[in-house]
């Protein structure tokens, strides 16, 4: 009976995202955008229950690990073919593909097998005990068009219309008929029309506006994290003393030190933050490292730590061993006033130290192009979505091999020993399913990451979002996506 | 007519005293963390941005770099325009400067300006990124001044005074003759170009890719009005007030020609 009545209330949920998805291959997203589309369109075997954190079963009906945590049996739906499963997995996993979640499926003996056994079951096999197994298969769209809804219209820069998938396996669901998103690069503009009722959902709230909505929620720390990278990349077509400074673990230490985090997380996240002491928020328990030591600003001790690196202060302008004046550029997305004025504090923090930063803002596919192929830039203060507390899902950033390792993609073979260390930890961890072992790797893999500080990790942000009083039923969390989880079981008031 | 010359001469007055605050000595970029967003008090006249930056420094320094920048990029776009308006009107590779400007004109000079920016080198000043900026804009928009400038000389060219100098064989045509009578044209022009500029940068401000941090202007100082909330804080309109005044000046400090008849 309840059901039907929501079902009656059914209606158009609408709601923007910030960038044009970059691409419509549902193996190949890596933007938050063509993410939430995945998200929204796609069927997985296995869901992450976004307020739970735990796994339920989605075209899978049920899953069996091994003993030995190296096999993972699925048994699948009606409307899903092991066929296409394989078919998915083999396109996944060539190599010719790319694809950044690929990563995840890497261990340091080889890659996952995934085979059929009949119609409707499918093993995926590793070639040694893997941890979580069941939980990396969240991100695998299988098939296409498995999902709660359908992409109806697409116009490029404007908007996305979805409707409802009339052969989603859980009937009579989704509740609602149509979700329209809205490309709205400006979040003020979002912010207006939320008021002005033209938008129900604002999922990420900036810092600033946060007070201006009555209805806006703060879920608590995420697992996201903001955090600032040099570029060590050999084929840099930078100055090489640039590239020695960066590649110095002293400089990027002073750095660090130098820079004000509780400043950043007060001033412009208006408390709704908390420093990073690495890629892990203290938030995440059970995988956080306890007794990482936090960054204190110290400017003193960050000239100390330059002054035994070679730099020196003269006249208020810190030079290098050859007499270079200590100056590079920080590029951040234009249109993220969290990101610009972040920069900017950095800038004045940095300035004390006599280090000369300028701030450059570029439209999101000039930076992409400039991280990504041309490796043209000097530093870079960008954030990174964490949806899986798992470190795993740190895979295809801190893995050397990465094409998303920020500071380096893509290297052959590790460059520095401390990288050899990461990927030997993390392909270990990746390997075997106890837990106490696990912990282990990874916590030597925050350490080492906090001692090298590749990433200057900056602030952990809260999840700040808002639902109009119209919606009915969000849930929302610290996970992305915070507000549309669930959109299925979401309804909207006429 | 009275009025008219009264409300030039205030204008003239309001842009000295606009250009000349402009100069005072300023600590545009010095964060006060303690005191960000805060109201207008004694030590903030117009309180403090996000950063807690005292607005009025960045107002006023703000105005220094979009006057200054704007004006020699009009000046630039003037020169250019006279130089090839001047040639093309006196018959010299006119189809060639005329085919030129009319491609200038049909330029998507926002999207070119986008793009000039993203081939930048990264590891520049925000004061010399901001005058290629308004370098590209004085180069970019000499068209418009060009074609008014060749069709005065055009005119000129076949008057009756310009007929008789040549006839009297005067080896001064340009100095004596064109470039006078065409100079209050070049000025017009420049009158119009300023305001044009400012608020080119304005507009590439609000969409946050005009001057860098920390260096303001009236473009990035307007971005803080893009969440609304002006009801509660009536003193961040201060910048349009400035602007619009600024703006509204030049257009009323040269003299029109009156054709009514």
């Amino acid at each position: 009976m309840m059901l039907m009545l929501l079902i009656f209330l059914a209606g158009e949920l609408r709601f923007a995202l910030h960038e044009e998805p970059k691409t419509t291959d549902p193996l190949m997203m890596a933007d938050e955008s063509a993410e939430a589309i995945r998200y929204l369109t796609e069927g997985v075997l296995i869901r992450i229950n976004r307020l739970t954190q735990k796994p339920e079963p989605e075209l899978a009906t049920s899953w069996k690990i091994s003993k030995d945590s190296t096999k993972i049996t699925f048994q699948l739906r009606e409307n899903v073919t092991s066929d296409e499963v394989v078919k998915t997995f083999r396109r996944l996993l060539d190599p010719a593909l790319h694809s950044p979640i690929a990563d995840t499926f890497k261990t340091e003996k080889g890659t996952v097998k995934v085979s059929a056994q009949g119609p409707s079951t499918v093993i995926a096999e590793f070639p040694s005990p893997t941890a979580s197994l069941e939980i990396m298969f969240d991100q695998v769209a299988i098939g296409s068009g498995l999902g709660p809804f359908l992409v109806a219209e697409r116009k490029p820069g404007v908007s996305i219309i979805l409707k409802r998938n009339p052969a989603y396996w859980k009937k009579p669901l989704p509740l609602i008929d149509t979700i329209r998103i809205d490309i709205e690069q400006n979040r003020d503009l979002e912010l207006l029309r939320f008021k002005r009722g033209e938008i129900q959902l604002i999922d990420k709230l900036t810092p600033d506006l946060f007070e201006r909505v009555p209805e806006a929620i703060d879920a608590g720390p995420t697992l996201d994290s903001e955090f600032l990278w040099f570029n060590q990349a050999q084929r840099a077509p930078i100055p090489e003393y640039t590239k020695e400074w960066f590649r110095s673990t002293a400089f990027r230490r002073a750095v660090s030190q130098g820079i004000q985090r509780a400043d950043l997380c007060r001033v412009v996240y208006r408390g709704h933050a908390t420093p990073a002491l690495g890629p892990v928020a203290p938030s995440n328990k059970l995988w956080f490292k306890q007794g990482l030591t936090p960054e204190v600003f110290d400017p003193a001790a960050a000239a100390k730590l330059l002054a035994s690196d070679g730099f020196r202060l003269e006249k208020g302008t810190l030079r290098d061993r050859s007499g270079h004046s200590v100056e590079f550029s920080i590029v951040t997305n234009s249109g993220s006033k969290t990101r610009e004025r972040m920069a900017a504090m950095i800038q004045e923090d940095l300035g004390k130290l006599g280090i000369k930063v300028n701030i450059v803002t570029l439209d999101f596919p000039s930076l992409i192009e400039r991280m990504t192929r041309t490796l043209n830039y000097e530093a870079c203060l960008l954030g990174f979505v964490n949806v899986d507390p798992d470190p795993s899902e740190l895979m295809n950033i801190l893995l050397s091999s990465a094409s998303n390792h920020p500071w380096n993609p893509s290297e052959k073979t590790p460059e520095t020993a401390w990288e050899a260390e990461i990927d030997r930890l993390m392909l270990a961890q990746a390997a075997t399913a106890d837990y106490p072992t696990r912990k282990k790797n990874f916590d030597r893999v925050q350490e080492i990451l906090r001692e090298q500080e590749p990433v200057i990790y900056l602030l952990h942000p809260n999840s700040l979002s808002a639902v109009s009083k119209q919606v009915i039923g969000v849930k929302p969390t610290t996970f992305f996506p915070h507000t549309y989880w669930d959109a299925e079981h979401l309804t909207v008031k006429p | 007519m009275i009025c008219t010359k009264m409300i030039r001469r205030i204008a003239i007055c309001f842009l000295i005293v606009v250009a000349l605050t402009a100069l005072l000595p300023m600590r545009y970029e010095h964060q006060f963390r303690d005191s960000p967003n805060a109201g207008p008090s004694r030590q903030f006249l117009l309180g403090t941005d996000d950063l807690g930056r005292d607005r009025l420094s960045r107002l006023i320094y703000g105005t220094r770099v979009s006057l200054l920048l704007a004006t020699s990029a009009a000046i630039l776009s003037c020169l250019a325009a006279a130089a090839l308006g001047g040639l093309a009107g006196s018959g010299i590779a006119d189809k060639l400067i005329l085919g030129a400007a009319d491609l200038f004109l049909s330029l998507p000079w926002l999207f070119l300006l986008l793009m000039v920016r993203a081939f930048l080198p990264l590891n520049v000043s925000p004061l010399i990124s901001v005058t290629i900026t308004f370098l590209m804009l004085g180069l970019l928009g000499w068209a418009t001044p060009a074609k008014v400038v060749r069709a005065a000389v055009r005119k000129l060219n076949a008057s009756d005074f310009m007929l008789q100098a040549r006839a009297t064989g005067s080896s001064r045509l340009l100095s004596k003759h064109l470039i006078p009578n065409v100079m209050p044209i070049l000025w017009a022009q420049l009158w119009i170009t300023i305001p044009a500029y400012v608020l080119a940068e304005t507009t590439l401000g609000m969409l946050g890719l005009g001057v860098m941090e920390p260096l303001p202007s009236w473009g990035n100082l307007l971005r803080e009005l893009e969440g609304g909330g002006i009801a509660n804080h009536p003193w961040l309109f201060a910048p349009v007030l400035l602007l619009a005044a600024v703006i509204g000046s030049f257009q009323v400090i040269f003299e029109r020609e009156d054709y009514s008849v």
